[in-house]
């Protein structure tokens, strides 16, 4: 293997962790949205968008094909990004949030193609079809393999700070709360709780972490169109990596995430080196067999690599050591 | 006249379609209780095997659509044995997930084996459209498809008012704990259901795609407008389905209407929109629907 082989390979690698990464954060924070809570959210691809668009707008120079030319630092864009999608999550939340996750289901689906159908038709504000290019990169101004490699630990710094966080927030109160209202909602709200509130709050924390996926994907690839990203292909992987990592388990997520997405890059790879007619094929083949794999998981491994571990009370610890 | 021929008849003709879904995914939700994501999908694939039968034979799709309605029927069993009868005594939501699983999954069996280019039913033929009272334009093909719905409505309608299987479908969407008490096999009447939910939605995509053309996303964007039309309905309520679906239909079209001065009173390229804001507002105003229908 010579050094261009190497080089080549290590950038590979860099941008299996970034994506890696980036999925992982989408992935943590549907665990809050159906793995603590029991929400339903077939719309991640929207949001996912919407924080990829505002965070695009808000950092580009001004351009004449679409809304923007505010230049603020993609830090702020980020925040806006989040800023939007936490506000746009609260309406669907307050609008769907008090019937069953099947009513949640369809609303998010609405949700996303509604999405969809703005980013396409408001070419104002984002060039349609055409999309929005020159998305500031952070440490652009580094050389070649270094802007890449800091983006890369930038995205597993983020990876890292929120999988504390919301491990801590699982354990607390709040965490163990959001498990009540899934398990038994009438129980919660006979306890004195404000189902609809928490609920609420669950399905923001973790639409926010999409949309912040969203930005952060738009600064990496430089460009986001409608096209940039498959919207079913999204959701539905970042739902396999759930499903199969652990549902209820934050490292689970994380392991989910990253081993499907190296199974899904992977496989890329090699059907890339098909024949053109074949490779279009095989690349709904790949779709297929992830189908697959989400079913073989959900009947034979309902708990996925890492199962749901509960937190234990005082009291249960203290029985357990005394055994 | 412009009204009629370019925004009522497109309306009521859409609104059929939908409505012969809506049965479907409202029979669905209300006897096995769980919204069924890939209902669409037997839309797709009842449309693709149509296509498939017509090459073959060079009949015509209305010919061939019982045959196609058999296959969907079949594959609807073959998707529930395998993928949705393990979770029968499960909590319903996972039921969801594995059904979201299963819409991606006959999808993309579609695109492997017609891929992913746009078909028509019947290529380079068009239709003049007839001509009643000098103005009055009607295409044959919308004439045929809505006198197809209404006897497929009123097929439907029997089976669920006069036949055992019917009534049991009806009792067990009442109630499937009293269902299962007065003897009924549920799940005999799960497959039923399958069968009869499946049919309707080969009919419903094969006049989708006869009135305009065939291509692998048209199951999805079904899916919207389907759920709208079925929860407008009431959940379960297989007869408000219908009602349901020709108001979502008339009300996606009429939206482009000029109303108001000069412009359509919505852009047609959001009229999927229209759709989602009448499920809302159904579900915030009513959710049990206009026929009261179940509310989970």
């Amino acid at each position: 293997m010579d050094s261009a082989q190497a080089y080549g390979y290590m950038l590979y690698f860099v941008s299996l962790m970034t994506m890696g990464g980036i999925y992982a954060i989408m992935c943590l924070g549907l665990n809050i949205q159906w793995g603590f809570t029991g929400l339903f959210n077939a719309g991640i691809a929207g949001f996912f968008a919407i924080g990829a668009y505002v965070s695009a707008i808000l950092t580009t120079a001004e351009s004449t094909s679409h809304l923007g030319g505010y230049e603020l630092p993609i830090a702020l864009g980020l925040v806006g990004a989040m800023a939007v999608t936490a506000v746009i999550a609260w309406l669907v939340g307050l609008l769907c949030i008090r019937l069953r996750s099947d009513y949640l289901a369809i609303a998010t689906i609405g949700i996303g193609e509604i999405f969809r159908l703005i980013l396409k038709n408001e070419i104002w504000a984002t060039n349609g079809a055409r999309g929005i290019a020159k998305i500031p990169l952070p440490f652009e101004t580094l050389s070649e393999p270094w802007n890449k490699i800091g983006f890369m630990l930038l995205v597993l710094t983020v990876v890292a700070l929120l999988y504390f966080v919301i491990e801590r927030a699982r354990l607390a109160p709040w965490g163990r709360l959001m498990t009540g209202i899934r398990e038994n909602e009438h129980s919660a709200r006979a306890a004195g709780k404000n189902v609809e509130r928490f609920r609420i709050e669950a399905f923001v924390c973790g639409s926010v972490l999409m949309g912040l996926a969203g930005g952060l994907t738009a600064h990496y690839i430089k460009f986001i169109g409608p096209g940039a990203t498959e919207p079913l292909t999204t959701t539905f992987l970042v739902w396999v990596m759930l499903i199969a990592g652990g549902s209820g388990n934050n490292r689970g997520a994380l392991l989910g995430a990253f081993l499907l997405w190296m199974i899904w890059s992977f496989t890329e790879v090699l059907t890339g080196r098909l024949p053109a007619e074949l490779a279009v094929k095989a690349a709904y083949f790949r779709i297929f067999l992830i189908g697959l794999l989400l079913q073989v998981v959900l009947q034979r491994y309902a708990g996925g690599i890492l199962p749901e571990r509960r937190p234990t009370t005082a009291q249960q610890s203290v029985e357990a050591s005394s055994q | 006249m412009d009204f009629i021929n370019f925004y009522l008849i497109p309306g009521i003709v859409l609104g059929s379609i939908y409505a012969l879904g809506a049965i479907g995914v409202s029979l669905v939700f209300g006897i096995l209780r769980f919204a069924n994501f890939a209902h669409g999908e037997l839309m797709l694939i009842g449309a693709y095997v149509t296509y498939s039968l017509i090459q073959f034979t060079g009949l015509h799709p209305l010919v061939v659509l019982p045959i196609a309605m058999l296959f969907t029927s079949l594959v609807a069993l073959g998707i529930d044995h395998s993928f949705y009868k393990p979770f029968r005594a499960s909590k319903s939501t996972i039921v969801i997930v594995a059904s979201f699983g299963i819409a991606l999954m006959a999808r993309s069996a579609v695109q492997i084996i017609w891929g992913v280019d746009q078909f028509s039913y019947s290529p380079g033929r068009i239709q003049m459209p007839m001509v009643f009272f000098d103005t009055l334009r009607i295409s044959p093909k919308h004439i045929w498809i809505v006198s197809f719905t209404l006897v497929l409505m009123a097929i439907t309608h029997v089976i669920l008012s006069y036949t055992r299987a019917g009534k049991a479908m009806r009792a067990m969407s009442d109630s499937a704990e009293l269902a299962r008490l007065t003897g009924i096999n549920t799940e005999n009447v799960v497959k039923t259901t399958w069968v009869l939910g499946a049919s309707l939605a080969t009919a419903a995509g094969v006049f989708l795609g006869w009135d305009s053309h065939l291509h692998s996303m048209m199951g999805f964007y079904m899916l919207l407008p389907m759920f709208a039309a079925a929860i407008l309905g009431g959940i379960g309520q297989p007869y408000g389905a219908m009602v349901g679906g020709l108001i979502v239909g008339l009300a996606e079209e009429l939206s482009a209407y000029p109303w108001i001065g000069e412009n359509p009173l919505l852009s047609p390229a959001y009229k999927a929109g229209v759709a989602f804001a009448l499920m809302i507002i159904m579900l915030i105003w009513r959710p049990s629907g206009l026929f009261r229908g179940r509310v989970f």
